[in-house]
């Protein structure tokens, strides 16, 4: 492990108790209390000025993961640091400030009864960034910076377009200069000719600031073409983490490989054919024994069933969690027609 | 179904365009500006009553009572002689006092609690909605009537009854918003910049959740006005001779048959009242309701 | 080439909002094309576009408020703007069927999924109560739904945004339409289920040789399902033609622009470029081309006229008027 790491969860849990209801308390043998299992162990490490992907699928966790990572959702067990310190579970001002969020939805990470420059103005006194007297002209710098103009200042949030809102969103993120963005689907909800804008920004946040970005996603097109590393996740663990191209050309998990060849492709030369995956990610409620990844994994063995895998390298910074890791056949995921 | 995003598109595009629209279309918005000249003439009624009442609203002159309307006495007069107009004029006082005063503390209080409950939870949220849910299961007048018959009949016991009662139903309302507004990302964000829980309720969960607590709260003040009509009538109200509609409609009652205007023309005044209240609160409605997408 | 006659048409439809005392806001603006028998055809188009209302027109289910201000659709030979609401909803099953991006809101949540797939079959194909539950669980089973004689008595709340999705499916299928609408029926599902459902839907329409309109915001998701396509852009259609030539070489800006700022999984290194600006104010349309004020190749003619979709070559149209400066030569 390099002693560049700005964040470092180590083994990170999450577990949620759902209390069942009182009347199916009544029955016998019915005590036990449901419990759902949103993470499971989760190590990993954000470096400086990286921007590493989080990708996985509806209930994997990358959502939980990116809540304990800002402090609006607390761990159930294990350990955050933050530049070799851990991270208080009750954060104060400044430890808050380090790590900043960028949500999914820009129409409800705004609120619309403020103004623009308002928002900013807040945060820069409440922090004292800068002298009163510099408010304005820092809330402006700060607009530049997100490729946009003076007059949005006095503007409210609804007199923008969702690209727009989605750049306010981030000036207000930077307002209080954090180390760490923690950017959750920013922009899923976005127009495709937006959506190049943004990630754009988010470029050059981290090659001009030397931000060191978490990027939660769900499209691995984005995805390859924003991060130099992706951390996979499947049903609360990381399966697979990897520098960007080497996850891409050489993956060492199934689910990994399922993935990328699911990506719907641009061009008619690539467009996927095979059936690359049967079924839907199991309940969390329920988490399959052994490798949670098996009953969907075209490659199980009887081990498979056993044997709960850990992250393990399989390479030069690259891991994955998979028993048969080294044996698994090599991918082409160009599958030309 | 979801909306094709070409009307909500077309609905931003609108927004987009009107700048700082809630500030400037007030005056666009029929059923406020119609609410607000109802209710600021009876108000400048309430007000002026000493100067523009004829005659002294309790002074009796038994020679003269019962006269119909006409000559000296636009309305007539009453069972003890009483200019019905004059008693009209600083009834508006009485009755306007008690209605906005028996709204303003529940509506203070109540947004408190609720708000705090809905923001909170936990212990505090379970009391304060089992306070509420037993508030709710009696009827709000039986309520009323029980509290003003322990407390004396009296105008300080009619506001300390109804706040000790209305109040869950704005605890109810501002809790219900709160528990929508506090799960939006801004919120989270606001916290994530350091502010202290009390800055984002006040600051950031405040503005958008009190519009509801308001446009409920016009109507609060009808359905008040019409509790001190009900206690007058049950004689748990303002104490006689002081003029007020409801005991006006009580006393005119006995003569329906041959003096309808005794009883008829306070009513009209409530209902013309109620109207003025509840337009307002349709406007702002109209006017607070917070964009809300999705 | 030869053209047979198309089982789907389209001609010059406009949808807007009809105000008395101002100009109607035209939504969708002189939208033509056609869909022949077995046809996958995909529009795209961002939000705004008015790709969803198109479907919508086709389907007879605009929402209120908004009208067909000129144009017709005719299906087979019939035009369904002058057809009786009656005679409608007759097609709207065992002709045309529609499935819808949030299966979760169109599904009746209190009934079992196994009876609302089979009310269709019961209404209009006059099966028995036993035969339409037989061949619902038979329409599950097709669809992938795994074990679909228990699943056909679950409620919709009960089953994965995945296999809802393939009810829907199921549901649109039951009466083997000629004419399958999709309406984004990926965007809410994961990235393998999506692929699944993709698969599905192109195996089924095979199978049952039903013609297909797919909406999409998602130019991959339409070069993976579709034969041909149409670009919309505020309302317009801009660019029409096979999927694989506009892919490779789109004759209207917009598309151009389109295609450069989406990332390509087969190119990783090549820069995405956005298309600067923001797309028109539907009520106060610009008067030349809608997308003039964001195109880098604008000439001042552009802003005279909104320029009519033209033919470049069989089965090839544009509506740009500098197309052929801007990209040289006549298309493969």
């Amino acid at each position: 492990m390099t002693t560049s790491a700005v964040l470092r969860v180590s083994n990170i849990s999450k577990n949620y108790h759902v209390p069942s209801p009182i009347l199916s308390k009544l029955r016998p043998g019915a005590l036990r209390r449901e419990s759902l299992t949103a993470l499971d162990g989760i190590d990993l490490e954000l470096r400086a000025g990286e921007i590493l992907a989080l990708v996985g699928e509806s209930g994997s966790g990358k959502s939980t993961l990116a809540k304990i990572l800002v402090g609006s959702v607390e761990a159930s067990a294990g350990q955050l640091d933050y530049r070799g310190l851990p991270m208080p579970v009750r954060r104060g001002r400044d430890a808050t400030r380090r790590i900043q969020m960028v949500f999914q939805d820009p129409y409800s990470s705004l609120n619309p009864r403020i103004t623009v420059g308002a928002i900013l103005a807040e945060l820069l006194k409440l922090h004292k960034i800068v002298p009163r007297n510099e408010v304005r002209a820092e809330s402006i710098r700060l607009l530049n910076l997100v490729g946009m103009q003076e007059e949005a200042l006095d503007a409210y949030p609804s007199q923008f377009s969702g690209g727009q809102r989605q750049r306010i969103a981030i000036a207000r993120a930077l307002a209080v200069r954090p180390d760490v963005l923690i950017a959750d689907e920013p922009v899923s909800a976005l127009d495709v000719s937006v959506q190049a804008t943004i990630l754009e920004l988010f470029t050059s946040l981290r090659v001009e600031l030397g931000l060191s970005i978490l990027f939660v996603a769900h499209n691995l097109a984005v995805v390859q073409h924003l991060s130099q590393r992706v951390a996979v996740m499947y049903l609360g663990r990381i399966v697979e983490v990897a520098e960007t191209a080497e996850l891409f050309a050489n993956p060492r998990h199934p689910y990994t490989q399922a993935l990328i060849g699911s990506i719907p492709r641009m061009s008619e030369s690539s467009v996927n054919l095979e059936l690359v995956l049967e079924g839907e990610p199991p309940s969390p409620y329920d988490i399959p024994s052994g490798c949670r990844f098996h009953p969907r994994c075209p490659a199980a063995v009887t081990a498979c069933r056993e044997i709960d895998p850990s992250l393990t390298a399989v390479a030069a910074d690259h891991q994955s969690a998979c028993l048969l890791a080294n044996e698994l056949p090599a991918f082409y995921p160009v599958a030309t027609s | 179904m979801t909306t094709p995003t070409a009307l909500l598109f077309l609905a931003q595009e609108k927004r987009r365009n009107t700048r700082t629209r809630s500030l400037k279309a007030w005056y666009r918005n029929p059923s406020l500006i119609a609410g607000l000249i109802v209710v600021g003439a009876l108000v400048l009624v309430a007000v002026l009553a000493p100067v523009i009442a004829p005659f002294d609203p309790v002074k009796q002159d038994l020679q003269n009572s019962l006269l119909a309307p006409g000559g000296a006495h636009w309305l007539g007069t009453d069972k003890y002689g009483r200019d019905v107009l004059s008693r009209l004029i600083w009834g508006a006082r009485v009755d306007l006092r008690i209605g906005f005063m028996a709204v303003l503390i529940p509506f203070v209080f109540g947004s408190v609690v609720g708000a705090l409950a809905g923001y909170f939870g936990g212990w505090f949220d379970s009391i304060v909605m089992q306070i509420v849910d037993i508030f709710f299961a009696f009827p709000f007048y039986v309520m009323v009537i029980v509290l003003v018959f322990l407390l004396g009949a009296g105008e300080v016991s009619i506001y300390l009854a109804i706040s000790a009662i209305s109040w869950v139903a704005y605890a109810k309302i501002v809790r219900g918003e709160v528990l929508v507004v506090k799960k939006q990302d801004y919120i989270v964000a606001a916290r994530l910049g350091g502010m202290s829980h009390g800055r984002v309720i006040v600051r950031h969960i405040g503005p958008n959740v009190m519009s509801q607590a308001i446009v409920y709260a016009m109507s609060d003040i009808v359905l008040d006005i019409m509790a001190i009509v009900t206690l007058g009538y049950l004689g748990l109200g303002v104490a006689p001779p002081t003029a007020e509609w409801g005991s006006m409609i009580l006393d005119g009652q006995e003569f329906i048959t041959t003096q309808w205007q005794q009883a008829t023309i306070p009513g009209l005044v409530i209902v013309v009242t109620s109207l003025g209240l509840s337009w307002i609160g349709d406007g702002l409605s109209d006017l607070l309701s917070p964009e809300r997408r999705k | 080439m030869t053209t047979p006659a198309p089982l789907l048409s389209v001609n010059n439809l406009s949808l807007g909002v009809v105000r008395s005392g101002h100009r109607p806001t035209v939504i969708v603006d002189d939208v033509s094309f056609t869909v022949a028998k077995g046809e996958r055809f995909g529009i795209v188009g961002e939000s705004g576009s008015g790709k969803s209302l198109t479907l919508r027109a086709i389907a007879g289910l605009l929402p209120a408020g908004i009208d067909a201000l000129s144009g017709s659709v005719t299906y087979e030979g019939r035009d369904l703007f002058s057809t009786s609401s009656a005679a409608r909803r007759k097609l709207m099953g065992p002709e045309i069927a529609m499935v819808f991006q949030e299966p979760m809101t169109a599904l009746n949540p209190v009934v079992r999924v196994g009876e609302q797939i089979a009310e269709g079959p019961r209404r209009h194909l006059g099966l028995s109560r036993a035969a339409a539950m037989a061949l619902a669980i038979e329409m599950m089973a097709k669809t992938g739904i795994p074990d679909p004689a228990k699943r056909a008595r679950a409620f919709p709340h009960e089953l994965s945004g995945g296999l809802r999705q393939r009810i829907m499916i199921a549901m649109a299928l039951s009466c083997r339409p000629k004419l399958l609408l999709c309406d984004e029926p990926t965007t809410a599902l994961d990235v393998t289920v999506q692929h699944q459902v993709l698969r599905l839907l192109e195996q089924l329409c095979d199978d049952f040789g039903a013609a297909l309109i797919f909406v999409t915001h998602d130019l991959a998701v339409v070069n993976q399902t579709c034969d041909n396509l149409a670009v919309m852009y505020a309302g317009h259609i801009v660019e029409s033609g096979r999927v694989k030539d506009v892919f490779r070489d789109p004759r209207h800006p917009y598309t151009r622009g389109l295609l450069d700022s989406a990332p390509d999984f087969d190119q990783p290194d090549r820069a995405l470029v956005p298309i600067p600006g923001f797309p028109p104010n539907l009520a106060d349309r610009p008067s030349g081309c809608a997308f003039a004020p964001r195109c880098i190749h604008a000439q001042p003619g552009c802003l005279v006229a909104s320029p009519a979709l033209e033919s470049l070559a069989p089965g090839r149209s544009v509506a740009c008027i500098e197309s052929d400066s801007i990209f040289q030569g006549v298309p493969a």
